[in-house]
């Protein structure tokens, strides 16, 4: 995973700091206070909610809201699968890919990112959670695999308690940091070490939750080949 | 993976007020966590029993404890002094409003499936926990690092 050193004592700014690495990216971006070439890095001006992508996740809330009242065997089997495929992907590109390389960017390279990509991702893991669970459970039941009397009921339960535990770490530590990310960025001198922390936290959780995915694919795999 | 050693930009790293004030902040992230564990070790329970005839006192038991400690952790974020609470409010909203809707399609879900009153009623109430808990953690997690008359 990333590991990031921070020295926040020293008063020599990095060559990567100097005015105009990222201050041109948008406009509206926070001038370093003092001016000149040192100094905190500008940070882009952005939105916290991406307001524009609402559509999406009503478009995709109502179908799987369809897909459950219909009981449409392949509408449950898409969201769920879906759903599930990429919430599982996403997390372990971030934890194992993505979070290595912007512990490698430079200061305003990473922030750049930060507030292009956290704000997408405050919409994009709520919905994939929604579709995946929601659309998982009614299949279950739909098919028979909730039921007590079902073979492989155990496999079924051990699936539960691995998606509740990711549930916690999700909602208790990654999104948290994801939103005090984008908090702080919003400050008009917004603290790096914190920022560091808290991206630590995401990344970290993130690839753990992968990980853990992958313990819910096995068993979800066994299941469907049975 | 790797390893980057860098320096932070000066006035970019250096504890500020917020960092100074943590220490003086009650636990209501491991409460609101320890609620949300509780919360979905009883939905996990339920859920376990599906297709016979639901033992519910365990998670009749659990729930009760997360509505308990859901109440003392609320208690201790209206007490808390110099805290953001404009912002506090503000995003436990927005929030609250977008786990709202989860919540609602998951109840539908249950209610759709004709799920039985008595699992029906605590399912519902763990829900409205778990609506209640998760925008309180967002809501802290940005307030607490805000300055007290952040709006």
């Amino acid at each position: 995973m990333t590991d990031i050193a921070i020295d926040p004592g020293l008063d020599t700014a990095p060559p990567e700091t100097a005015a105009g690495t990222v201050q041109s990216a948008e406009p509206g971006a926070t001038p370093p206070p003092g001016g000149g070439g040192h100094g905190p890095p500008p940070v882009p001006n952005f939105n916290i909610v991406p307001v524009r992508a609402l559509p999406v996740v009503a478009v995709l809330l109502i179908g799987l809201i369809v897909a459950i009242s219909s009981n449409n065997l392949w509408a449950l089997t898409f969201f769920h699968v879906a759903g599930g495929g990429l919430w599982t992907s996403l997390d372990l590109f971030l934890g194992l890919v993505l979070g290595p390389i912007m512990g490698s960017l430079s200061i305003p390279a990473r922030i750049e990112f930060t507030t292009k990509f956290m704000p997408r991702m405050l919409l994009i893991m709520p919905t994939l959670v929604a579709m995946t669970l929601g659309a998982g459970f009614q299949l279950a039941r739909h098919v028979g695999n909730l039921d007590v009397s079902y073979p492989h009921h155990g496999w079924l339960v051990a699936s539960m308690v691995i998606v509740g535990v990711m549930a916690v770490i999700a909602l208790g530590l990654l999104e948290p940091a994801n939103l005090a990310v984008l908090f702080e960025l919003k400050k008009p001198h917004p603290n790096g070490a914190r920022i560091q922390r808290l991206m630590k936290v995401f990344i970290y959780t993130a690839g753990i939750t992968g990980i853990m995915q992958i313990a819910t694919i096995i068993i979800m795999t066994f299941l469907a080949s049975r | 993976m790797s390893a980057t050693a860098e320096v932070m930009p000066p006035g970019f790293g250096e504890p500020d007020a917020e960092d100074l004030r943590q220490a003086d902040f009650p636990p209501v992230m491991p409460i609101a966590v320890a609620t949300l564990i509780l919360v979905v070790a009883g939905g996990v329970f339920v859920a376990s029993q599906y297709g016979r005839p639901a033992k519910l006192i365990v998670p009749t038991i659990l729930a009760g404890v997360a509505v308990l400690l859901l109440i003392v952790n609320a208690t201790l974020v209206l007490r808390v002094k110099e805290f953001a609470r404009p912002v506090f409010f503000r995003v436990f909203g927005w929030a609250l409003l977008a786990y709202a809707v989860i919540a609602g399609i998951l109840e539908y879900v249950f209610i759709y499936d004709s799920t039985p009153a008595r699992v029906l009623t605590l399912f519902t109430a763990m829900l409205i926990l778990f609506a209640i808990d998760v925008p309180l953690m967002l809501a802290y997690s940005v307030a607490r690092w805000q300055p007290p008359d952040a709006r």
